[in-house]
């Protein structure tokens, strides 16, 4: 059963980033990040991260991406026009991305067993929530980054306003 | 004082500033000067430097202390970083006040993006929890970003800022990736835990990939080559202040992350860490140099000369643990003092519309400028690294350093670089000096008078570069002094101890 949920949700995961990709319409991707952002959820979930899942679907797939969707509507973005882009981002892209993940994939394969494998929805047995841990863990020993966060959301919000507001 | 509020004092002073100035700016009306803003925030980066000096009084008497469950450590080489950053954002502070005149009145918001910017600058630099450094990474980037897109009106601008913004990104992407697989390889991103699991870790390639992912990550913050492409674009379209604060003030911070995180937290992988910071300083040498043989503009000029000064810093790192440590210290407050000095006073001579870009433009400037025109003369020449500037002995400690661990060919192949350097420098130097024709730019400049802080900034940028070439030893002793808390942090700090562990994932 939880292999079947990560088969599907993994194959819907691909797909929706590909889609999102391959789209010519802003709102035709953003309706795919959906997809990625509620399966990347539902995978969140079976590894036994019930709150990551849930922040992942309340805050991406939902406020997120109403505001994602909303910029869309409200610039009203007509289809994307179609370059045939730069020759060196195929050149050297290309074998470059597939050399990160050829690389990746060899240290992962290669420490496979001292990394040690877990049972696809194992931890949503006799579970304990990790609620608590991870409060108490982002209110003690990640309480400085926890609180600093707050700067950079505000110098975000500065540079919005400086960027966006018209030369008077 | 409690030991977290004075561990933080200097952020925190900034952060206020920096609030204040924001809520400030609609106060004044529009249309109207924001020098008093601008005067606010040197008040703050002033405070701020007085901070710092009373954590090193308490570090003197009472010796290193670490903060908010030890995500925080002040140490000399915090302080120093922190001298060095409240230093570099107040010279850029002070020859800016003038430089975003009445037609544009969102001077008040690059005040405080500029302190901002400090602040995370000055996180990056004091923790030692990767995911602070994170954060201050991110909130140091952010504002650069927005810094750097701040001529609305030219194209060029909106290219900088984007560029570097989506590029930036990518690099941020891995450093979070690197710690990521850090946390995967020794159970924390506590960089005192980091170094004590790697003893025990059963997974050392994942380390050693996690390393290089750092290295990738912070390559692109210190814009060492091959992770350079952004720089000569970026620094072209940016504002000159802006450029002149994002070219030394993160690039030292970045720095900063990096000697400590090589250094403290994966001492046990040095050998396959200098390895790749090698290549990193042979490839930036080779093409900061030769990049800057072919350029035409003054700003991509200096964008490539400072790529071939990341790579000559990161020959320091293959000194051994103190030289390299107290090395790279120096070559970055020597490069920072003189990088900044250069720029700002690129900014005195071209203002805001930047009627002067190519070196042709800047012929025979000091007859109209003499005294900027001698300054930057100055500045170049330690830029070449000429005894009596601190360019001289940056590069002497750095080289050094690395000859006396046997690494004689790098310091031969970065001597020759400096030599090739010569020619670009001096380029520009002559220019400055000679005869323009009748309808050079440079000939039309208007003889602006230089304002006092301007003056006093671009001053104190020579005065701290020409005392590091004279007498380096009041700062050579406080590098020296720092190297030996980075020593590694697992003897000194319990910080394994303190940071909950996480359930292993392996059954």
């Amino acid at each position: 059963m939880q292999t079947a949920l990560f088969i599907i949700f993994g194959i819907a995961a691909i797909a929706g980033a590909l889609n999102l990709l391959f789209q010519h319409h802003p709102i035709n991707s953003a309706l795919s990040l959906v997809v990625v952002m509620m399966s990347l959820a539902v995978l969140y979930w079976s590894l036994g991260a019930e709150f990551l899942a849930a922040a992942q679907v309340i805050v991406y797939a939902g406020a997120v991406m109403v505001l994602f969707v909303f910029v869309v509507m409200l610039l009203n973005a007509g289809v994307e026009e179609h370059t045939s882009g730069s020759k060196i981002a195929y050149i050297a892209g290309i074998p470059g991305a597939a050399a990160v993940f050829a690389l990746l994939a060899f240290v992962f394969l290669k420490n496979k067993a001292a990394l040690g494998t877990t049972q696809l929805g194992g931890d949503l047995n006799n579970v304990v929530s990790n609620l608590t841990e991870i409060s108490h863990t982002l209110f003690t020993s990640l309480l400085l980054p926890f609180e600093a966060t707050s700067i950079l959301i505000l110098v975000a919000i500065l540079g919005a306003v400086v960027l966006a507001r018209k030369e008077l | 004082m409690s030991t977290n509020l004075l561990a933080l004092l200097p952020e925190i002073i900034l952060t206020i500033t920096g609030v204040l100035v924001m809520v400030l700016e609609p106060v004044i009306a529009p249309g109207k000067s924001r020098k008093p803003l601008g005067w606010l925030a040197i008040l703050g980066t002033a405070a701020s430097i007085a901070a710092t000096c009373y954590q090193k009084h308490v570090l003197n008497t009472s010796g290193v202390f670490t903060a908010f469950y030890s995500t925080v450590q002040i140490d000399a080489f915090s302080v120093f970083f922190h001298l060095l950053i409240a230093c570099v954002v107040l010279v850029t502070l002070l020859a800016s006040l003038d430089y975003f005149a009445s037609p544009i009145t969102h001077a008040g918001e690059y005040f405080a993006l500029v302190l901002f910017g400090a602040t995370g600058m000055m996180f990056m630099t004091c923790s030692v929890e990767l995911l602070m450094v994170f954060i201050g990474l991110e909130i140091s980037s952010i504002s650069t970003y927005i810094l750097a897109g701040f001529r609305k009106g030219q194209a060029t601008a909106s290219e900088s800022s984007l560029k570097y913004f989506l590029l930036g990104s990518f690099a941020t992407a891995f450093f979070l990736y690197g710690i990521a697989l850090c946390f995967g390889a020794t159970g924390s991103t506590s960089i005192g835990a980091i170094a004590s699991g790697l003893n025990t870790t059963a997974t050392p390639t994942l380390a050693i990939l996690a390393v290089a992912m750092v290295l990738i990550g912070l390559g692109f913050k210190v814009s060492a080559a091959p992770f350079h492409v952004w720089t000569p674009d970026v620094y072209q379209g940016a504002p000159s202040p802006v450029v002149a604060l994002m070219s030394t003030a993160p690039k030292a911070a970045a720095f900063a992350v990096l000697l400590r995180f090589l250094f403290n937290g994966t001492p046990q992988l040095r050998g396959h860490w200098i390895l790749m910071v090698e290549i990193l300083a042979i490839l930036s040498m080779t093409i900061g140099n030769l990049g800057a043989l072919l350029q035409k503009d003054v700003k991509r000029l200096l964008a490539y000369s400072s790529i071939a000064h990341a790579g000559y810093l990161l020959v320091a790192f293959t000194g051994v643990h103190k030289d390299a440590v107290s090395g790279a210290l120096f070559y970055t407050a020597a490069y920072a003092a003189m990088n900044v000095g250069a720029l700002l006073v690129i900014t005195q001579i071209s203002g805001f519309d930047e009627k002067l870009r190519s070196i042709d433009d800047f012929t025979g400037v000091a007859l109209k400028r003499p005294y900027l025109a001698a300054l930057l003369g100055f500045f170049l020449l330690s830029l070449i690294g000429i005894p009596f500037t601190g360019g001289f002995f940056g590069k002497f400690y750095a080289f050094s350093g690395a000859i006396h661990n046997g690494y004689v060919g790098l310091a031969i192949f970065g001597l020759a670089n400096s030599g090739v350097a010569c020619y670009y420098y001096l380029r520009l130097l002559a220019a400055l000096y000679s005869r323009p024709l009748g309808d050079s730019s440079a000939a039309v400049l208007p003889a602006r008078t230089l304002s006092v802080p301007a003056a006093v900034a671009v001053t104190a940028a020579a005065l701290a570069t020409l005392a590091l070439g004279v007498a380096p030893n009041s700062v050579l002793h406080l590098v020296q002094h720092s190297a030996p808390e980075t020593l590694p942090a697992y003897v000194v700090v319990p910080a394994a101890a303190t940071v909950p562990v996480a359930t292993t994932t392996a059954p």
